[in-house]
């Protein structure tokens, strides 16, 4: 059938002309829509799929860097992090069986209830099994081959001293942060900044290009400390030896280079092993050489007599009453338990004299007995930037009553930590000049600050080679082939405001005396063996560990061999 | 000229295929060079954690408490007395001096 012929042959079949231009224009504006919305994400919006499409197959991974090195002055490592891994599981992809678990707990060293406990606490999605294995152990944990059970590559420290450098180093947390000692201190220095780097992957999980460093890994510095480990050990030992010698609740030993201030070695007891801290006492961390105050006895009388010499107020040959050893000042007496009616003012140092030293003092202004206590380090932090450190209190001299300013010159009321101390005695040791103290290894020669003249310090150095002869307080600090210098100290502990008996026994010396190269100060706490002079205490232990340490510098000898002369039966007790 | 024309494309289609081979092969060695690298720098700081291992096994090993313990209890040694050492002072000209 013809349908065309059929239609009516009057009306023409004839559409309007629009559609088939409307048609054409929709379809053309589609056509415009999707271009445009290609060139749209092509190129001028193209970072979300670029990004999708990357993330297909590049990854941006950690890269790690590791803490740093402390070294002694020669390069001996101190404190070194090496890597270990952490065993960790996801309790919920976790498949074992009895025995498997079994196999785990041994190698992990746990008991199999409490593995379990950990597996199978679904509650979480992330549960450390163990931290810081050694490799050895972590690779029987990969060869069991448990799904939901990885390792996570951790650092931990090692301190190869010991138990020796403890309290000096301090130590880090499971993340090797620094927490404690020097290792916070130098947290800065020391740390390592984990960088990244975006790398292509293949479908295998292999790294096949590397796509750029998004931030490259710093290492931590390496620090190489002032510390000699050899002068270490021996300061701790003969400190160890003396502690338990004489019963006594703790003790101290600084050793500084007299020359540069620097600290040589800084032993405390007891003390604990870093590698191992199961349960250490807060007492065992406590770097007592800097962070514990006591009051320094006759110690400080040198500062004293130097601030009279330079004042011009006495010599060393001027002769004082000394009163039969009883004193009144303000209404309270002080004593001496040697008493002599004369003494030179040689004589007050070496016999250490409280009555000549209170005399000595109160000759003096109190702003110029301040002054020169605060010039040589007194009330002030010693700059070691150790962390904990008491500064030590020396108090406005507007406040001091006479009998304080009396009590001054012999170390009560005032007080000192030990590296203070020993800090202070580089006025004596190095021509009149303050030396900072330093815990890292110097390049150049430090500046001090001139406190005395040579004249003064030239006095006081006899005065203090006299203490430690027989007819000193200290005939026991002799060294054999050496001259040294020094003085002792002992004083009553203060509890609640009042003194007690018992004691903190003290000697601060250097060597050799002709050339001062060290500064020795020993702070012994309670001894509690029925002796407590500084001169029978400390003085041993300064003896000791000048004469190890002097031979370990290989310092030449600037005595005869047979230089010590055995002290009388009754060593000159000093004042107390 | 057409005949001409003909031939110079076909040179330059077998120049794009075998450059475009080429591409293949080298982005294949250069990946797989670089895997190569990837374990040699593995390797690398392989041997660094061990150096460090080393390091710390020795200083631990050669610790002076644990030094003079074996000289002094099994090697039977003792360290000389101060009168037992003598010094020399070598002067700047060479010439050793006896201290005292």
């Amino acid at each position: 059938m013809n349908y065309a012929a059929s239609a009516h042959p009057d009306i023409t079949a004839k559409l309007p002309g629009w559609r088939a231009t409307a048609l054409f224009a929709v379809l053309l504006a589609g056509l415009a829509g999707l271009l445009g919305r290609g060139v749209y994400l092509q190129g001028i919006r193209n970072d979300f799929l670029q990004e999708k499409g990357n993330a297909r197959y590049s990854r941006v991974i950690e890269v790690v860097a590791h803490r740093g090195m402390i070294a002694d002055r020669n390069g001996e490592p101190l404190a070194v992090s090496t890597p270990v891994e952490s065993v960790w599981a996801s309790p919920a992809d976790v498949e074992a069986d009895n025995r498997q678990i079994k196999q785990l707990a041994q190698v992990l060293g746990m008991s199999d209830g409490e593995l379990k406990t950990r597996l199978f606490d679904t509650s979480r999605d992330f549960v450390y099994l163990k931290r810081h294995l050694p490799p050895d152990q972590a690779g029987k944990v990969v060869s069991l081959n448990l799904p939901g059970i990885s390792l996570q590559r951790e650092y931990r420290r090692y301190y190869p001293a010991g138990e020796e450098a403890a309290q000096m180093l301090g130590f880090t947390g499971m993340d090797d942060n620094g927490q404690e000692g020097l290792e916070l201190a130098l947290q800065e220095r020391l740390a390592g900044k984990s960088g990244s780097q975006r790398v292509i992957k293949d479908r295998r999980g292999h790294i096949v290009e590397d796509a750029g460093s998004l931030r490259a890994p710093k290492p931590g510095n390496d620090i190489l400390l002032s510390l000699d480990s050899n002068v270490q050990h021996l300061a701790y030992r003969e400190l160890e030896n003396a502690i338990r010698q004489h019963k006594a609740k703790a003790g101290a030993v600084v050793v500084l280079d007299a020359r540069s201030g620097e600290v040589l070695a800084l032993a405390n007891y007891p003390a604990y092993n870093p590698n191992n801290r199961g349960k250490v006492s807060s007492q065992a961390m406590r770097n007592r050489a800097i962070a514990d105050l006591f009051e320094p006895g006759s110690t400080m009388k040198p500062f004293t007599v130097a601030t009279a010499i330079e004042q011009g107020k006495v010599s060393p040959e001027t002769v004082i009453n000394t009163e039969r050893g009883v004193y009144t000042v303000g209404g309270k007496k002080i004593r001496d338990t040697h008493p002599e009616s004369m003494l030179t003012v040689a004589q007050i140092i070496q016999k250490s004299s409280n009555v000549g030293a209170a005399k000595i003092a109160l000759s003096l202004e109190s702003e110029t007995l301040w002054q020169s206590l605060s010039d040589s380090g007194f009330g002030a932090q010693t700059g070691s930037n150790f962390p904990g450190e008491a500064p030590g209190k020396l108090r406005d001299p507007k406040t001091w009553r006479p009998i304080e300013q009396a009590t001054m010159s012999y170390g009560h009321g005032i007080s000192v930590n030990l590296l203070q101390l020993a800090r202070a005695y580089t006025v004596f040791a190095n021509n009149g000049e303050l030396m900072p103290v330093s815990m890292l290894k110097l390049d150049a020669a430090a500046i001090g600050k001139k406190v005395f003249s040579d004249r003064t310090v030239l006095a006081l150095r006899g005065m203090l080679e006299l203490a430690v002869q027989p007819g000193g307080t200290a005939p026991l600090a002799q060294v054999e082939g050496y001259r040294v210098a020094g003085k002792t100290g002992t004083a009553h502990k203060l509890e609640d405001g009042h003194y007690i008996d018992r004691y903190v026994s003290s000697f601060v010396g250097f060597a050799p005396a002709s050339n001062p190269r060290l500064i020795v100060a020993v702070m012994i706490d309670e001894p509690g063996n029925g002796q407590y002079y500084g001169g029978l205490v400390a003085a041993p232990v300064f003896s000791k560990v000048t004469g190890a340490v002097l031979r370990a510098l290989n310092v030449p000898n600037d005595a005869p061999l047979n230089n010590v002369i055995a002290p009388p039966a009754d060593i000159v007790k000093e004042e107390v | 000229m057409w005949r001409s024309e003909g031939t110079l494309n076909g040179l330059l289609l077998a120049a794009v295929v075998i450059c475009a081979l080429s591409v293949v092969t080298s982005q294949h060695k250069a990946r797989k060079l670089f895997i190569k690298l990837q374990n040699e720098k593995e390797h690398a700081q392989q041997m660094e954690v061990e150096w460090g291992q080393l390091q710390l096994e020795q200083s631990t090993w050669a610790t002076p408490s644990r030094v003079e313990k074996i000289a002094a209890q099994q090697l039977q040694m003792q360290l000389p007395k101060n009168g037992q050492v003598k010094f020399i002072r070598v002067e700047p000209d060479g010439r050793a001096d006896r201290q005292p």
